[in-house]
């Protein structure tokens, strides 16, 4: 897969073809593999993805500390906020959903991984269903979002514990930005720019789950990561730039990642997790491994 | 390299990809080094296992693994009580494997009838996996493709003659890794395999009179 965004972008703008396809054929290339086969397991990573926002909406889901659950489906049938009866309402719901079935152990998709999983079901199945996008168009954003979560494996991390918040939802907000972005007929030069354009948003987040859990704050971050992705979607459809390069946006999350206190990096030792309610939660909620 | 379907996946049961998925891979790895679901099996949680385990579900996840439950089985949020049922006999503690273990790694030692097998391995996040001892050996087991353990009494010629094996059933080796404690002692291979071995080759390896014991781990990975 690419290590660059900008060569992937360049590519796909020189041989006149979308991101996704670009990405699937060179997959196909990369793993000797039918690029109908790859559709295949994307789709069914889709279907995953929706059964899990199905799933979360019940709202009878909760996490075995107790500490999150239900709140998915207040978006549903609580009361009206200045974004009711629009797209970004249902979104949201469709990221605490997916993270609720996830804390509560039922099956997501990691994409990038656990605890970013509600980021990218929620942003592309709920704009899919806002504008009556058929499943092709969403296996083709499946696939552009996971060049650029390769790009970011490749130059930053994808992961908590060396990079922090922005490593795990701030990656699957760039991604779903970039992958929604020319679901809704962006160019590759506007992917790339929602892309930077949502991470950018997210430089800096830390990873402070309550005990070291994927529950608090991680469902409700699943729900921000998602805004800054429609946030990063909206400005590039409507013409805006980011002047910083993506691969350059990239490689200072990494850059940043790698200085971040270890009392960010998902140990528990900072952040939310360390206020004196965090902490007292944890004591009270989180139980310990029982001998048998 | 990076796969789309890497970035996109695993399909898993929750919360976590390294507490979770990773911890059932383990499971599913020290199965296979006893070729079944063991009898009984003691599980040592070291480091962020021991710390935040339960509440990530690891001890029903590595459970489960050791069922043959795989990371997307949604029976593993049961799979302490499954266990319970089907009679394995497990006991977790938590434990300090070393100074510099990955801050997630347990070592599970299992035992089926007459087999037993004592197993480290830790969980790398993304729900990769990396099995770093084997009854001892130091070993690199990623369980991304199919592997063969072996150990062998450390004669010459018996690297050529497990390649022999594999290269006559059309099986394409990926890695090799040969280690020994000492010189004239035994030697532990793990040799990882494109292809999924059939128990044909296993068998024939088994055979050889020079080889101590061998077994086949299916791959762990989606």
């Amino acid at each position: 897969m690419y290590r660059s965004l900008a060569d992937a972008i360049r590519d796909a703008e020189e041989q006149r073809i979308t991101l996704a396809t670009l990405a699937l054929a060179t997959e196909a290339k990369d793993q000797g593999r039918p690029v109908e086969e790859i559709r295949t397991a994307l789709q069914r990573a889709l279907d995953i993805m929706r059964g899990a926002v199905d799933k979360g909406m019940t709202g009878d889901l909760f996490s075995a500390s107790g500490l999150v659950g239900g709140d998915a489906a207040k978006l549903r049938t609580g009361p009206e906020g200045p974004l009711s009866g629009t797209p970004f309402r249902d979104i949201l719901a469709r990221a605490l959903a997916v993270q609720e079935v996830n804390a509560a152990m039922g099956v997501i998709v990691a994409a990038p991984t656990a605890g970013g999983a509600g980021v990218l079901p929620a942003v592309l199945t709920g704009l899919a269903h806002a504008r009556g996008i058929g499943d092709a168009a969403v296996v083709d954003a499946l696939a552009v979002a996971g060049l650029i979560g390769a790009v970011i494996a490749e130059r930053a991390s994808l992961s908590g514990a060396e990079g922090g918040c922005q490593a795990e939802t701030g990656a699957a907000a760039a991604m779903a930005a970039g992958a929604a972005t020319e679901m809704l007929g962006g160019t590759p030069a506007q992917v790339g720019h929602a892309t930077a354009l949502a991470m950018q948003g997210t430089l800096g987040l830390v990873c402070d789950p309550l005990g070291g859990l994927v529950e608090l704050p991680c469902v409700f971050r699943n729900a921000t990561g998602s805004a800054i992705a429609l946030t990063g979607i909206e400005l590039a459809l409507a013409g805006v730039e980011f002047r910083i390069p993506v691969d350059e946006v990239i490689d200072v999350m990494g850059e940043i990642g790698r200085s971040m206190d270890v009392r960010y990096r998902e140990t528990a030792g900072g952040g939310l997790a360390a206020t004196p309610t965090g902490r007292r939660l944890a004591r009270e909620r989180l139980v310990q491994i029982k001998k048998r | 390299m990076v796969s789309l379907l890497d970035i996109i996946g695993p399909v898993m049961v929750g919360p976590s990809s390294s507490h979770t998925a990773g911890a059932c891979r383990l499971g599913l790895l020290a199965r296979g080094l006893i070729g079944g679901t063991p009898d009984r099996a003691r599980i040592e949680l070291h480091g962020s296992f021991a710390r935040t385990g339960e509440g990530h579900g690891t001890d029903k996840a590595i459970a489960g693994g050791l069922m043959g439950f795989r990371p997307d089985d949604e029976r593993l949020r049961d799979a302490l009580e499954i266990a319970e049922r089907e009679q394995l006999d497990y006991v977790f503690e938590k434990t300090t494997l070393s100074d510099d273990a990955h801050p997630n790694s347990v070592r599970l030692t299992v035992e089926r009838g007459d087999r037993h097998a004592t197993m480290i391995g830790a969980s790398l996040g993304a729900g990769r996996v990396r099995v770093s001892e084997i009854n001892g050996y130091s070993v690199e087991v990623s369980g991304n493709l199919h592997t063969v353990v072996l150990i062998a009494e450390d004669v010459t010629g018996s690297v050529a003659a497990i390649a022999t094996i594999l290269a006559e059933h059309g099986l394409n080796i990926a890695t090799l890794r040969l280690s020994r404690k000492e010189r004239g002692g035994d030697a532990f291979m793990a040799i990882e395999i494109d292809e999924q071995p059939g128990e044909a080759v296993r068998d024939e390896i088994r055979s050889l009179p020079w080889v101590r014991w061998a077994f086949r781990l299916d791959k762990v990975s989606a």
